[in-house]
This record gives C-alpha cells, structure tokens and sequence, in this order.
C-alpha cells in the first residue's frame, strides 16, 4: 500500500473521507434549500397577530432551538419507530432533523431582518400602488437579505460542522469516517485530517459570504 | 370637486385625532395646512392617502368614493353613545387601488428605496403598478429628472445624495404616476433651511402647472406665497381657513392669532 502516516494508509484515508464528503454536501444542501424557505414561514409565523399562529411558532422555535442537535437526530431515528412503529430511515431522518433544527434558527434571523425594515418602506409601496406581494418581494425582501447575510453566513458555517453530528445516526459521513479509522489504527492522524476538510469547506463559505457581502455593498439604508 | 372629505374622524385608543374634519379640494388648486404639532395635520393626510382608517365620515376623490359612513343597530346593553351606531365602510379594493393611482404622497423622510438606483427608484412603480413597458417609464423617469435638474445623478443610489436631492427624486418618482392630486407631509422639515429652498421652488414649479396639491408645512412664508387657500387646523379640528391673506392677514380667531404670533416671533428670534 502506499504512503502511511503513524501507521494510517494516507491515500486510502483521503479517498474515504473524500466519498464521505459526498455525503457532507448533500446533508448541506438539502438543509440549506429546506430550511431558508421554511426559515421565512416560521419569521412570518412568529409576525402574525393571531396568538394560535403565534404562539406554537415560538414553542417549536424554543424545543429546537434549546435541546441538542444530537438528541433531535436521534429523535426523528428513533422516535417514530417507538411511538407509531414506522421509520424515515437514517438518511430521511438526518435530513428531517437539520432542516427543523435550522428553520428554527433561520426563523430568527429572518424575523430580525424582516424587522429592521422601516415602516415607512411599506407605506412608500402602498401609496405607489404595490400589492403585498410586490411589496415583500421588490421592496423588503431584497433589503432583509442584506441585513441578515452576516448571520446566516455563520449558520452556513455551524451547518458545516455539524453533519459531524449524523455520525450519531450512522450517516456514513467524514466524522464518521475519521472515527472508524481512529479506532482501526489506534491514531488521531484520522481527525486531524478530518478537522482540516471541514476548515476547507468552511473557507470556501466564508469566502462566497464576504463576496456576497461586497456584492450588497452598493448601498446603505 | 378633485377631493371632497366629510367629517372625518379618527382616533387612536382612546386618543381622538380628528374630530370631524371636512375640506374640499378643487382641481388646480394648492391648499397650504398649519397648525401645531398634535394638531392632526399629518394624520389628516395618512388619512386622505389610505395610509390609516377613519373611524368614521365620508372621502370621495376624484369622484370614486373611498369610504362612507353607515349607522350600525346598537348592541342590547350598555350605554350606548353617538359614535358607537356608525362606523366606517371602504370601498373594495379595486376602487381603492384606483384611489390610490390617483394620489401621489411626499414624506417627510423620503422613504425612497435604498437599493435601487435613482432611475429604478421612478421606473419600478410605472412598470410594476401601471404597466408601462421600460422604454416608456425610462423616457418619463428621465424627463422628470431633467426638470428636477437631476439628470446627470440616473444612476446614483439613494444614500449618494443630500436630503434635497432625495426629496427631488420622491416628487418624480411620485409624479411618475400622473397622480390627479399631490399630498406633501412636511417636505422639508428634515431638510437643512439651504436644503428647503430646492424643494420649495420645484413646488413652487408645480403649482404653475396647475397641479392640485395639498400642503402640510411649517414654511409660513412658503405658505402665504404659494397656496390659494389655508388651512389652520388645532386639536384634531379645522379652526381658521381662507386665502393667505385672510389667514394671515385678519384672522379671526384667537388659537389662529397666537399660533402666527408665536410663529413670527421664532423667525425674528432665530
């Protein structure tokens, strides 16, 4: 075999933890394009003067977003098997619990961006003829993406890190590949190499956030 | 008659703000309105353009009525007062919208839309609301900011120009939309007195074309030189209303008298 490092076959670490990688960005994506538009019911959800759209907004938003992500993907993996005797599946269930984990936060995010837009934007739209629909689309929404670019760019970046999680569930993703190794070969070679793909990644979104960001610069409200 | 409003009221709370008013509004005509602040001014006109409610009374404008007033039955119990038996009924929305077209509001504040360039800023509603095609809204858009002497800032953003310069922008974009009749709720009183000058000669401009304009502002002189008709409102009520040089001149009546004496005396203090 080829080149080893404390005793760990380097080339086939790498081609492990590059497939597992794979499974990385689908869990990524999938929450990303799941959980933003979901993100925006639950903002408008917790903006409703009606307490019974309200107020079960706000408990959802507290059990997500006060228990650990671990015990949530253990929930959806288990949960439905003891309660109702039927399963998602590993994968189902991974996805299922990231995209309500993170609704629940982005809920927030966007909540605050929706806010911060002066009242006077809206009424501007309403004189000028706008419907509500051209309103939120044309006029709000372009400028609450601005407000809350920072703070997503640091859920994108918490995002990445924590599909170490669904190692929990078994999800054969990177962590879950670093440990198995660790164990194979008695070294933590397998974790550093880990911790250095996730730092890639994460450049990567760090990166594309500050270019968004100088992108949106163009003006201040 | 462009704008005909009949006792209107409204409250907040239990706070009453208007208290029946009722104004009349010609076309070609530019009516000036003072009084002091909390004296329902810009709630009159949040009012007239459908920016709040009424509790009650009767807008029609340009002859499309926007809301009517109609007795309701009184509950079974309780004490039961004047205005609980009538309330307010708006037309539908389609009327409203059309109300709206026909009305264009300058705030305060602006209230342009920062992320869109100054030419976007005019041109959005033309094509978004009324449809017109690009070419179109971009010829009005630049004819207006030639006669706003703006022509070369197309392209700026909001946040780029002095509090004059956006105030110029929100009367185009507002003009953009042929609106019958002009609404300004204090157009300069978030200006510098430099800045006020702009503003007030592109009004000025305005009311040589014979726009219909109504004018809620501090600027007594501007007032007295540009409306034919004043309206000096207190404590939610019209109480003095006539030429400028009624108003100015002989007013009769003694809230009115004081208000303009104190007004003079701030100027030559200031």
């Amino acid at each position: 075999m080829g080149y080893k490092v404390d005793n760990v076959p380097i080339d086939s670490l790498l081609l492990n933890m590059f497939e597992a990688s794979g499974m990385v960005f689908k869990i990524f994506f999938l929450t990303i394009i799941m959980s933003i538009p979901l993100g925006f019911i639950v903002a408008f959800a917790r903006r409703s003067r009606f307490k019974i759209i309200n107020i079960p907004t706000r408990i959802y938003q507290l059990v997500f977003r006060g228990t650990p992500l671990m015990l949530q993907l253990y929930f959806f993996m288990y949960g439905p098997h003891y309660l109702f005797n039927f399963s998602f599946g590993r994968f189902n269930a991974c996805i299922i619990a990231f995209v309500v984990n993170y609704a629940a936060y982005f809920g927030e995010i966007f909540r605050g961006g929706i806010a911060a837009i002066p009242k006077g934007q809206y009424e501007a739209a309403k004189v000028l003829g706008y419907n509500k629909f051209q309103t939120f689309m044309r006029i709000v929404l372009p400028q609450v993406i601005k407000h809350v670019i920072p703070a997503t760019g640091n859920e994108f970046m918490t995002l990445v890190k924590d599909t170490s999680l669904a190692q929990v569930i078994s999800v054969a993703e990177i962590f879950n590949v670093a440990t198995n190794a660790t164990s194979r070969y008695f070294s933590t070679v397998p974790l550093i190499v880990a911790g250095i793909f996730y730092l890639v990644m994460n450049t990567v979104v760090e990166l594309s956030f500050k270019m968004a960001e100088k992108k949106l610069n163009y003006y201040n409200s | 008659m462009l704008l005909k409003a009949d006792n209107i009221k409204k409250k907040f709370d239990k706070d009453n703000v208007l208290n029946g008013i009722s104004l009349e509004v010609r076309e070609g005509e530019v009516v000036a309105i003072i009084g002091p602040s909390g004296s329902g001014k810009s709630t009159l006109l949040r009012c007239l353009t459908q920016l709040e409610r009424i509790d009650s009374g009767r807008i029609e404008i340009g002859g499309k009525l926007m809301v009517d007033t109609v007795k309701v039955k009184p509950k079974a119990s309780g004490v039961i007062q004047e205005e609980d038996l009538i309330r307010s009924v708006y037309s539908d929305s389609k009327t409203l919208h059309d109300i709206t077209l026909d009305v264009g509001l300058v705030f305060q504040n602006f209230n342009l839309f920062p992320h869109y360039s100054v030419l976007k800023n005019i041109m959005d509603a033309q094509i978004k609301v009324l449809k017109r095609n690009k070419v179109e809204a971009e010829c009005i858009a630049m004819e207006l900011l030639e006669k706003m002497n703006l022509d070369d800032r197309g392209d700026a953003y909001p946040c780029e120009l002095s509090g004059g310069q956006q105030q110029r922008i929100a009367i185009a974009r507002a003009l953009a939309l042929n609106p019958r009749i002009l609404f300004f709720d204090e157009p300069t009183s978030a200006l510098d007195p430099e800045l006020t000058g702009e503003i007030l000669k592109v009004i000025r401009g305005l009311a040589k074309e014979k726009m219909t304009m109504v004018i809620v502002t501090h600027e007594m002189t501007f007032a007295k030189e540009v409306a034919d008709r004043v309206i000096f409102m207190d404590g939610g009520l019209i109480i003095e209303e006539g030429t400028p040089e009624e108003v100015f001149g002989k007013a009769v009546n003694q809230r009115t008298k004081e208000f303009l004496q104190r007004y003079s005396e701030g100027y030559s203090e200031g």
